[in-house]
């Protein structure tokens, strides 16, 4: 797997997939993009670099145990959801906006980032599973 | 009060978040996961009280209407599963403080569980076809997660298998789904019982409503389609099983019941007649697989299936009576069996084997375990006066009603069949004398023995209940029943009394 021209690609690629993520996610509240979509495209960016590079540096490199983004992401998306019913009493996962700066923001945006982290956690957890040996996990070393 | 219906299936999910974010303090997971579980039952209470007062209720996530939005509905039928899988979440996370503890293998237990917990009460209670397909994801990575956790290698072996027909599944329903978006334009449940009637192609219709039934089927495990479920439920956690058994496969006989009763009624002697021979089959099939096997647990697995073809039964004759029975049956069901798994789990517990040829003894050193098994055995056998006596009668009565004798004959040989397979069980394994190959387990401390009989004994008084006072449960039963036979009302409560008025009128012009 670990092949020269794998690693000198991914380095390009890497970079490049993300951003392209960002952006599938930010034009996803009126084309074609989100949350969903956005965090997929993330999560190849992060196998592609699982495959090249040793484990252990791809969980120095996110930092957080990619369970914990997941279960961040899953959290916002539920807290965006409740800012409706807690700011006057509209359903659940009503639109709620602001205006920072000539920029209109608003809970969609959260909905979608929230999806987003759940889907790079998750990939990120199943591919890290499968990539390291069953003895450094650090899952196991928590007696 | 419309934050009920968002609030059974956030919290769960929420919980499942703050156990994530814990690990790895399996402590503290417990003890969230314990008092969420008790809040949801709350939750699930209040919503089948509003419900049984107020009528269907009815919340347009994000305030987008319908048909354009996610519509989330509780009727009595979707609120009464809710309390039910709140009932089960609590006995599972109850007897898991015992089954899963500190020193197990078993390391996410309680995040997991939560998420299913969640995702089935979104299956239940979403009013969107395909955003019931999304519960069916949600709840396909959960049940996996539980189903591999421990590692044991005929562990990864069932969750292969059912991984695999669970894809197979989805897949058939997203096909399905798309058809029928493509013939109606709309994914809104009580939107699409409107529109299928406006529908050119009727032949294509029921194309899909056969794809309906094999994606349902799988998840239901009905003949042809079961043999995942004895290949996979005997491998986890008896925790694990229990509530696998409990509400896994019934998610799939709800949804079948909501899709055929709602939007495929078009041939109804077609769709229903496949469905009526798939029950007469699924019913024999599982129990003869059940006196074939010695293991306790995979009679029980068998066992589910069989009894799952009464359900499918009740849908099948399309009669207000019979779906009366098959939503009591489905309720009393659900109890009865997850309560088998626990007893099986507290004889391995307690007596060192889940196998009949090794097992032994059990009513002479345990004699409150056996009385505790003797109530849902038997009660499944439809022994009267328990819980399952009342749930046959009525699917039984209703076949006969419709003068479909020889299926009211096969749910009768199947009846005593499953009392032979749980005469069986009390014979050898609780009856007959320890067998000297087999030691016994070390005694368990007085408070595992609480953990592991309490939720036990609370299923096995549920079940006392319902057999001895039939009344309250056949009346939500009965109401239930006469709302799916009757759809307008849930079609109204969802698109609002004028929309359904001009569709109704449009419908009229188109013909």
């Amino acid at each position: 797997m670990n092949t020269l021209i794998l690693r000198e690609t991914t380095r390009v690629l890497f970079t490049l997939i993300l951003v392209f993520s960002v952006a599938t996610l930010l034009r996803g509240h009126d084309a074609p993009g989100g949350g969903f979509v956005g965090g997929l495209i993330a999560s190849i960016a992060c196998s592609l670099y699982v495959f090249v590079a040793d484990p252990k540096d791809v969980r120095r490199l996110v930092r957080t145990d990619p369970l914990k983004t997941a279960a961040a992401g899953l959290a916002l998306a539920i807290v965006s959801g409740l800012i409706g019913i807690l700011s006057g009493g509209h359903p659940f996962l009503s639109g709620q906006w602001a205006e920072i700066g000539g920029v209109k923001l608003g809970t969609p945006l959260l909905f979608d980032f929230g999806v987003y982290l759940v889907v790079v956690g998750a990939v990120l957890t199943f591919v890290l599973e499968i990539k390291e040996p069953a003895s450094v996990r650090p899952a196991d070393s928590d007696k | 009060m419309s934050w009920l219906l968002a609030g059974a299936i956030v919290l769960p999910l929420a919980c499942g978040v703050l156990g994530l974010s814990l690990r790895p303090q399996r402590a503290m997971q417990q003890w969230v996961s314990l008092v969420a579980g008790i809040g949801h039952l709350g939750i699930a209470t209040a919503l089948l009280v509003t419900v049984w007062t107020d009528g269907i209720l009815v919340v347009q996530v994000g305030g987008w209407p319908a048909p354009f939005g996610i519509t989330l509905v509780a009727d009595h039928f979707s609120s009464a599963m809710v309390l039910i899988t709140a009932i089960m979440g609590v006995a599972t996370i109850v007897y898991a403080l015992c089954d899963i503890d500190q020193r197990s293998l078993v390391k996410d237990f309680h995040p997991p569980l939560q998420a299913l917990i969640g995702a089935v009460c979104g299956a239940f209670l979403t009013g969107d076809i395909f955003n019931l397909y999304v519960w069916f994801e949600v709840m396909l990575i959960a049940s996996l997660a539980l189903l591999i956790s421990g590692g044991r290698k005929a562990q990864l072996d069932g969750a292969v298998r059912y991984a695999a027909l669970s894809l197979v599944a989805t897949t058939l329903l997203l096909s399905g789904i798309g058809l029928l978006y493509g013939m109606t334009g709309t994914l809104n449940m009580a939107d699409l019982h409107l529109r299928v009637q406006q529908v050119e192609n009727q032949g294509l219709l029921s194309v899909v409503a056969i794809l309906f039934i094999v994606a349902f089927g799988i998840k239901a495990a009905v003949f042809p389609l079961f043999f995942w479920l004895p290949a996979s439920y005997h491998t986890p956690k008896v925790a694990v099983s229990a509530i696998f058994a409990g509400l896994l496969t019934k998610v799939g006989v709800y949804s079948m019941i909501r899709v055929f009763t709602l939007i495929f009624t078009h041939d109804v002697g077609y769709t229903h007649g496949i469905l009526l021979w798939t029950a007469g089959l699924t019913m024999v099939t599982g129990v003869l697989g059940a006196a074939s096997h010695n293991e306790l647990r995979r009679i029980l697995s068998f066992h589910i299936i069989s009894q799952i073809g009464y359900m499918v039964l009740g849908l099948a004759l399309f009669t207000p009576l019979a779906l009366v029975g098959a939503v009591f049956y489905i309720l009393h069901h659900i109890i009865v069996k997850a309560n088998l798994f626990f007893v099986a789990g507290a004889a391995e517990r307690l007596s060192g084997s889940s196998d009949l040829k090794t097992l032994g003894g059990v009513y002479r050193e345990q004699p409150l375990l056996a009385a505790l098994f003797f109530v849902p055995a038997f009660s499944l056998a439809g022994l009267p006066p328990l819980s399952g006596f009342w749930a046959k009668l009525l699917v039984i009565k209703a076949s006969l009603a419709s003068q479909q004798y020889w299926i009211a004959a096969v749910a009768l040989a199947v009846g005593l069949l499953t009392m032979y397979s749980m005469t069986k069980i009390w014979v050898n394994g609780f009856w007959k004398a320890r067998p000297a190959s087999t030691a016994k387990p070390a005694a368990l401390s007085r408070l595992n023995r609480a953990l592991l009989l309490g939720p036990i004994i609370c299923l096995a008084a549920i079940t006392l209940a319902i057999g001895l006072w039939p009344g309250p449960l056949y009346d939500l039963a009965e109401r239930a029943g006469h709302e799916l036979m009757a759809p307008s009302n849930y079609v109204e409560a969802v698109l609002g009394p004028s929309e359904t008025a001009a569709l109704g009128a449009g419908a009229e012009v188109v013909e």
